[in-house]
């Protein structure tokens, strides 16, 4: 079985990382396991963690009344759960539910965020991590909301018989 | 299968009669129509994939369809349409039996010189798979062409999915690596949601090595383009298929007028190389 160090230094969002650091993010993580349905995040809750996925794939959702839970987004392995952690009142925006059985690494928000504080520079190489990811994941959701690609219009299929 | 933009005989400027033998409700507002001609005299050529017809509404107007199917017999095409205004209303209204007018096949087609052998990855957003769907079916029916094909698709809602029997067929029965995104779903959904540039760094393909023919609404192709130029092809390697108002269609009223091409007869597949900084230019 591979170390917490060895999971965390294999994940590509930690690529290139070095050993001090891993030492850092190791004493803070855990391996983590969810079954199909179950959820790693909930809306409203504390944000007291953030994952690092290694297999499997997680549901972004937020729940409509009448409309049931919605997905805008997945992610994926190799990827990253979980942003409200870094800023107060660190509370988790949206649910993030498994779709399948997914294998993560957990890290203790405040422990990560307690290494920040006292060593920034863990903290910049954290963000150098974020911030790229987040920027993609900003203009992916632009360009979701423009709703470029248009759907279904009114009428056609129950129109007439061919 | 030669992609030409000339066209031969009485087609180019008059349309000839068409009658609808098949069509199939794709979702509501988008069909697809099977085209027979209505005279055995009128000239027919093949279209290549990628190329477009213009179809008359009878009484209502003229509208730049692109081929959605490869030719089967003789005398036939494949159209798909969107629900857009009064012409392609008008289109999708028509019932089997129903005639209707028809000039083409125009344009130039996506480059099957240049898939021979390479990594092919085909981005597609919304009714943007029609267009692609004949160069898709082409490389299924001839797994030897490419030395290997994914197709990801994005698309507005589940049940905005075209195609979805030819996705799955693609995938299971000619191996390609098959894709689909949404941009929102209800939780029953099983598969992705996300943009569908999210889905490039999922698949393999040898930038240096690859070709990548991108269809869709024009912000998504520029950002599919930029993704892929990103991944590290070059820009003569990404090919794009233009829309623009079409009036004449054969390049003598410049309607189609994009920087210093027309799109209907130096396009509709542009290599991104020629047309990235137009792209930009804005009120193009
Ligand atoms: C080369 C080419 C291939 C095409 N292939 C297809 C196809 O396979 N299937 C299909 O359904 N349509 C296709 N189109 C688009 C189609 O020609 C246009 O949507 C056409 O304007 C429809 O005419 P209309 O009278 O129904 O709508 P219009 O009254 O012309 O337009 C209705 C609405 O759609 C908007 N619109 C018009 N054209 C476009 C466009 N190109 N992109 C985005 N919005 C537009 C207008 O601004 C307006 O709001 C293609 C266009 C080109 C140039
Ligand atoms: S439509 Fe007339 S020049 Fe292209």
């Amino acid at each position: 079985m591979k170390s917490i160090e060895e999971l965390i230094a294999n994940h590509p969002f930690l690529e290139g990382v070095n050993d001090a650091f891993l030492k850092e993010m190791a004493g803070c993580a855990r391996n983590a396991a969810f079954d199909e349905d179950t959820y790693l995040i909930r809306e409203s809750q504390d944000a007291d963690q953030f994952f690092l996925i290694r297999n499997g794939s997680v549901a972004l959702e937020s729940y409509a009344p009448g409309r049931g839970a919605l997905v805008f987004g997945t992610v994926k392995e190799n990827d990253f759960l979980g942003v409200s952690w870094l800023t107060p009142p660190y509370r988790w925006q949206f649910d993030g539910r498994a779709k399948e059985s997914v294998h993560a690494v957990a890290f203790d928000a405040k422990c990560l965020r307690g290494k920040c504080e006292a060593n920034p520079a863990i903290g910049y190489e954290l963000m150098k991590r974020f911030v790229p990811a987040l920027m993609r994941r900003l203009k992916a959701a632009r360009i979701q909301m423009m709703d470029v690609y248009g759907g279904p219009t009114d009428g056609g299929v129950l129109e007439s018989a061919e | 299968m030669d992609a030409s933009p000339d066209i031969v005989g009485a087609t180019a400027t008059t349309p000839a009669s068409y009658t609808v033998v098949n069509k199939r409700w794709e979702f509501n507002g988008t069909a697809t129509l099977h085209l027979a001609r209505a005279c055995e005299k009128d000239s027919w050529s093949p279209a290549a994939p990628g190329q477009f017809a213009m179809l008359y509404a009878l009484g209502v107007g003229e509208a730049a369809i692109s081929f959605s199917g490869l030719p089967e017999t003789p005398g036939r095409y494949v159209v798909t349409v969107r629900r857009a205004g009064a012409i392609s209303d008008a289109l999708t209204r028509l019932k089997r039996g129903d005639g209707l007018g028809l000039r083409g096949p125009f344009g130039v087609g996506w480059p099957l010189d240049s898939v021979k052998n390479k990594d092919v990855v085909v981005v597609a957003g919304g009714l943007g798979l029609a267009p692609l769907r004949p160069i898709i079916e082409y490389l299924a029916h001839d797994r030897g062409v490419a030395n290997s094909v994914s197709v990801l698709y994005g698309a507005r809602s589940p049940d905005a999915i075209l195609f979805e029997r030819d996705l799955s067929r693609w995938r299971n029965d000619a191996g390609m690596n098959v894709r689909v995104t949404v941009d929102a779903a209800a939780s029953a959904w099983r598969g992705d949601v996300g943009l569908v540039t999210t889905l490039i760094p999922e698949i393999e393909f040898r930038p240096k090595n690859s070709v990548a023919l991108i269809c869709g609404p024009e912000i998504m192709m520029r950002f599919a383009a930029e993704a892929m130029e990103d991944a590290g092809l070059p820009q003569k390697a990404i090919w794009l298929s233009m829309e623009r108002n079409m009036k004449c269609a054969v390049g003598f009223c410049g309607h189609c007028q994009f920087g210093s091409y027309f799109i209907c007869k130096n396009g509709p597949i542009f290599s991104y190389d020629r047309i990235r900084d137009t792209l930009l230019v804005r009120e193009l």
